[in-house]
């Protein structure tokens, strides 16, 4: 992403913050965005986001991808990364594209309950697997444990790496091998958070692991 | 990234037979490498052909001993696996070192072997990289060269290797097998990478489209006592600066036998031939951990940044060694 889209995203923000925000308050509002994965508050802003430069060359392949627990075709071209699939081709852009490097895990979602950076996937890889997005967490209007627990917790200031930082704390509960504050924080350290709510993800997640217990 | 055309591979023998001799076509595991060389048109393939399918998934222990691996096998799997823990835990915790869950949860034991370095140079194609462009020239040599290799280097590819795991499989004596359309090949670890030389577009000795099947690791008398410590500027998420991996037989007070890779330092996975030498019938102790480390660093060859690496890999070396005395 160069200076300008950074720009134009931070200037699109400012308009459109006025609207979901008037009348709601932060925490209320940050609630809406982690459940909906920002599927709708937020989306208008990230249209801005460079896909590919590349002229495209046709939607040659069929990809069939299972996401949250329903079965969906598209038609795209074999180079469409998992991240642009969700985004771009399903309107899911509850994940989002950081880096997409693999170096922030703000793209982090679940492949058949294991934790994955979908920016360096290509989707045509994943078509047997069931995908997880932050869409996908919450059940019957209820929210997943570890999205209640973020809210609880104060854990994001800005949210835009929430739904990859909720999705890889789903993946580490699954895995199950954290569990001192130092192996949280290493298991954790796949995604990062420019503002720095680290204390509080860390809280977050010894929360959920606790109930589990 | 450029279009390619993508395939799915049935069985493994016409895998290879598509892809012999062909340095357009590239074979995809985890794609954690690959993609993002793609996406930086470092890589350009004319053709992908997806090897998930393959039964190269299992971790079995051979008939003729020692543990089998095969090339699909993730990262996260193979790192956590009880088998590896107990018998090969320099692998284990050399795994665990590397990348982000996300991206171990990916990456195979296949790719991880053939990871590309991390040199800036070489992703940036803004800038001369004989190992990306051979001839265009080396921006590292006189670039900002910090993270760079001060052993196996040359004047044309000063660029360093990257992986964890390769650093441990050095030390274990691994043994990659490979299959093409000329057969099977057994290569020890030792003889797989090359050093960059006049040549630093080649960086191993697979023919093109040989694909990489699975890894052994021999059974051997110092797997066991292994250690690995990684050294880098981030506590988690980072590559090496210096690494070392160590395994070492004991008779008594006295090491029988050693195996000793340095990472971070090297242009491939650095087997420390001198340091192993000096361990080898030696009494385990503080003096002999230091003139082992001096051994292992005494060809280094730092540029303008990187001096610090051949103390700081002393270094690291001899605390490794020190925490397999302790344990």
């Amino acid at each position: 992403m160069d200076h300008h889209h950074k720009r134009e995203r931070h200037h699109k923000w400012q308009q459109d913050e006025m609207l979901p925000g008037y009348g709601t308050t932060r925490r209320e509002f940050i609630g809406q965005i982690t459940a909906a994965g920002a599927a709708v508050t937020i989306a208008p802003m990230l249209n801005t986001a460079p896909v590919n430069k590349e002229k495209d060359n046709g939607d040659s392949i069929e990809i069939h991808l299972q996401v949250n627990g329903v079965h969906m075709t598209i038609k795209a071209d074999p180079r469409i990364t998992l991240l642009d699939a969700l985004r771009e081709k399903l309107s899911l852009t509850g994940t989002k594209k950081g880096c997409d490097h693999g170096q922030c895990g703000a793209c982090t979602v679940l492949a058949d309950g294991r934790r994955i950076n979908s920016c360096l996937s290509l989707a045509v890889l994943y078509d047997k697997a069931e995908i997880t997005t932050v869409e996908g967490l919450a059940k019957g209007g209820a929210l997943h444990p570890m999205q209640k627990a973020f809210i609880d917790h104060d854990a994001f200031q800005c949210g835009y790496c929430t739904p990859g930082q909720i999705c890889s704390a789903v993946g580490l509960i699954n895995e199950g091998y954290a569990r001192t504050d130092e192996e949280i924080r290493e298991s954790m350290s796949g995604n990062i958070c420019r503002c720095g709510a680290y204390q509080h993800i860390l809280d977050a997640i010894k929360a959920v692991q606790s109930t589990n217990r | 990234m450029q279009p390619f055309t993508f395939t799915r591979a049935t069985d493994t023998q016409s895998a290879i037979e598509t892809a012999a001799g062909r340095t357009d076509i590239k074979f995809i595991g985890g794609g954690t490498n690959l993609v993002d060389l793609m996406k930086m048109h470092v890589e350009t393939p004319s053709k992908l052909i997806d090897i998930n399918p393959l039964p190269l998934r299992q971790i079995e222990w051979s008939p003729t001993g020692g543990l089998h691996i095969g090339a699909l096998v993730r990262n996260s799997d193979l790192a956590l696996h009880p088998d590896v823990i107990a018998h090969y835990p320099v692998l284990s915790e050399a795994l665990l070192s590397g990348a982000s869950p996300q991206l171990r949860n990916m990456a195979t034991v296949g790719g991880n072997l053939l990871q590309r370095t991390r040199c800036p140079y070489f992703y940036d194609k803004a800038f001369n990289c004989n190992k990306r462009d051979p001839e265009s020239g080396c921006a590292a040599m006189n670039g900002y060269n910090r993270s760079h290799a001060i052993l196996g280097g040359s004047n044309k590819c000063i660029a360093t290797h990257p992986s964890d795991m390769c650093v441990a499989l050095v030390a274990l004596d691994a043994i990659i097998l490979t299959r093409g359309i000329n057969g099977e090949r057994s290569i020890p670890i030792a003889s797989f990478y090359l050093e960059p030389g006049q040549t630093p577009q080649k960086e191993n000795v697979l023919y093109p489209g040989e694909l990489i099947t699975d890894v052994q690791l021999p059974v051997s008398p110092f797997a066991r006592r292994s250690h690995y410590r990684k050294v880098r500027d981030r506590t988690s998420y980072e590559f090496a600066l210096a690494s070392a991996a160590v395994a070492l037989e004991m008779d008594g007070e006295r090491i029988r036998s050693a195996r000793v890779a340095l990472g971070g330092v090297g242009t491939r996975p650095w087997r420390a031939y001198a340091a192993e030498k000096i361990l080898t019938g030696a009494i385990l102790d503080d003096h002999t951990f230091e003139v082992a480390a001096q051994a292992a660093l005494l060809g280094a060859s730092p540029h303008a940044d990187n001096a610090f690496k051949i103390e700081l890999a002393r270094r690291t070396l001899v605390d490794t060694l020190q925490h397999l005395l302790a344990g």
